[in-house]
């Protein structure tokens, strides 16, 4: 069963149309990123399928609920981290933990989730007196202790130090590790890269690409060969890399000469992502340059 | 599975979801100094002082009765009213409410954990109003015991929709405590919260008879003073519900669970 549908998503505010036209799968156990600049429209889709909005038009189903109208159990099989959210600051961290468990049917046990978040030194340390990312950890940590099936994080890691990031990528490995499905809305393409099964691209309110992190890269820009050759730098943009390099190499072979510092590469992510999320001029500047 | 059986296993019962959040209320609200201070103790630090500067008789009876009486209407204002708004403000400037919008608990379960609490340190700080009285000022416990407390959860209620109608016209969480205070204050003054307003200019009496709070101390001074059943006053017991009413209208319509957008 897919844990998320959505087809023919629409969400504008007033004149702004923040979602048109989204459509995408999630699979169970799935995890799905959802990258894209600022203002792209990642965290209106999020909350619309967290409940807290209503669409303008589209089909949405999440846990085989309509978000709008979901029954008493929908809310027991989220989790969810909100992009901008704190806890009550004079609680301690494992009250935060046990305050909000006891919401929920059938909670996991509140130690073992605060040492999974890696707070268990901060277990009786007041909210107020946490890092920016021991808040966010906290604010994972709540998400989780209900024990979900779909956890929702929106922009989980941003104001992380690299370190931070590190250990909060384990975590939302160890979710997929436990069969969790994992909606993840990012702007860092090394997060969306690392965690992903797949990602899908948002731009101004639409979808503009959706694929496993490989697929985008191998599909959306050419491959590219640079060589040095008279002490200057020569760069081939390639669909048929195999080709053009068995061409090249065997010319080189058959001159007797050597390719100084052949180099062949895929485009990494993010410049598949400039050049999605680029305006059309500049996207068809970075292909060509 | 019978449908009835799936709805049974996949939510706690209420009962217990409202217990858990009273509990975490308490918790909450025990665990901020500011909250503690200037919330449940400011009344009785008032009464420690306005008890010891008024003396005499006024109608008919010890003139530290009446500012006892006094205070317990300023305590409800302080407490149902002004405390919740500015806890409401804070909550969903930071993204509480939001945050607990989207756990299992019931939105109505919430507020109705959230209201209990507040009724519980109100009704704890007029205990403590009338201990302190007894014990430094030979005040007397209420004669009908039963008819105060009605009174109580009256004012309780009232001020309560009227603290979340409040927060509900409040954007920011920076004004939120100038704000009620400002509300709150010249209230307490103008209603006789803390003492007679016979003396005031007619302009600031008229303004005086149409607060809510004014009405709840003549209710409070009609039963604890005067020993009347609360229900024999019923111009009070009306203006009340009315005010009641509107802050309750108000909440329903504008009250939000999401912070402001940035």
């Amino acid at each position: 069963m897919h844990a998320i549908e959505v087809s023919g998503l629409r969400k504008a505010y007033g004149s702004l149309e923040a979602v048109r036209e989204v459509d995408f799968t999630i699979e169970e156990g799935e995890v799905f990123g959802l990258l894209g600049p600022n203002g792209a429209g990642k965290t209106t889709t999020v909350e619309i399928l967290e409940g807290y909005r209503k669409r303008d038009a589209g089909e949405v189903r999440v846990l085989g609920h309509d978000p709008e109208r979901p029954g008493p159990e929908f809310r027991e099989r989220i989790g969810v981290v909100l992009q901008q959210s704190e806890m009550w600051p004079n609680l301690t961290v494992q009250e935060t933990h046990a305050t909000f468990a006891g919401y929920y049917r059938a909670p996991r046990d509140v130690d073992e989730v605060i040492a999974l978040v890696g707070l268990r030194e901060k277990a009786d340390a007041r909210v107020k007196t946490l890092s920016g990312g021991q808040k966010r950890r906290l604010d994972l940590g709540i998400a989780l202790v209900g024990d979900p099936d779909l956890v929702f994080l929106d922009e989980p890691t941003t104001g992380f130090d690299p370190q931070a990031r590190r250990a909060a990528w384990e975590m939302i490995r160890s979710l997929r590790s436990l069969g969790k499905t994992v909606l993840l809305t990012t702007h860092y393409l090394d997060e969306a890269e690392q965690l992903s099964d797949r990602v899908a691209v948002m731009r101004e309110g639409r979808i503009v690409r959706v694929g496993t992190p490989r697929e985008l890269t191998t599909t959306d820009l050419q491959t590219e060969i640079r060589y040095r050759q008279d002490g200057e730098e020569v760069v081939l943009r390639t669909d048929e890399p195999t080709r053009v390099l068995a061409e090249l190499t065997s010319a080189a072979v058959a001159r007797g000469e050597e390719l100084d510092a052949l180099q062949v590469r895929r485009p990494s992510l993010e410049e598949v992502y400039l050049a999605l999320t680029a305006d059309e001029e500049d996207s068809t500047a970075e292909v060509q340059a | 599975m019978s449908a009835e059986a799936v709805r049974v296993s996949t939510r706690r019962p209420p009962r217990a979801l409202f217990l858990h959040q009273l509990r975490s209320e308490q918790l909450v609200f025990w665990r901020s100094r500011e909250a503690a201070f200037f919330i449940f103790l400011f009344p009785l630090l008032l009464f420690l002082l306005l008890g010891s500067v008024y003396s005499g008789h006024y109608q008919g009876v010890p003139i530290v009765w009446a500012v006892l009486a006094g205070l317990v209407g300023y305590g409800c204002a302080n407490t149902a009213f002004a405390g919740l708004a500015i806890q409401l403000v804070l909550r969903r400037e930071s993204g509480i409410l939001k945050r607990l919008r989207s756990t299992p608990l019931p939105p109505a379960t919430y507020i109705a954990a959230l209201l209990a609490s507040t009724l519980a340190v109100f009704a704890l700080q007029t205990i403590g109003l009338f201990l302190l009285g007894r014990a430094l000022y030979g005040t007397p416990f209420p004669p009908d015991v039963a008819s105060f407390v009605v009174t109580i959860v009256i004012g309780a209620a009232v001020f309560a929709a009227l603290g979340t109608a409040t927060a509900s016209m409040i954007r920011s969480a920076e004004g939120s405590s100038a704000v009620v205070n400002f509300i709150l204050l010249p209230m307490a003054f103008l209603s006789g919260a803390f003492g007679p307003t016979k003396g005031y200019p007619a302009v600031l009496r008229a303004i005086g008879d149409v607060l809510p709070l004014t009405y709840f101390v003549k209710l409070v001074n009609a039963v604890y003073l005067h020993g009347h059943a609360v229900w024999s006053q019923p111009e009070a017991l009306a203006v009340l519900a009315a005010w009641g009413l509107a802050g309750l209208i108000f909440t329903i319509f504008k009250f939000r669970w999401e912070p402001r957008e940035r």
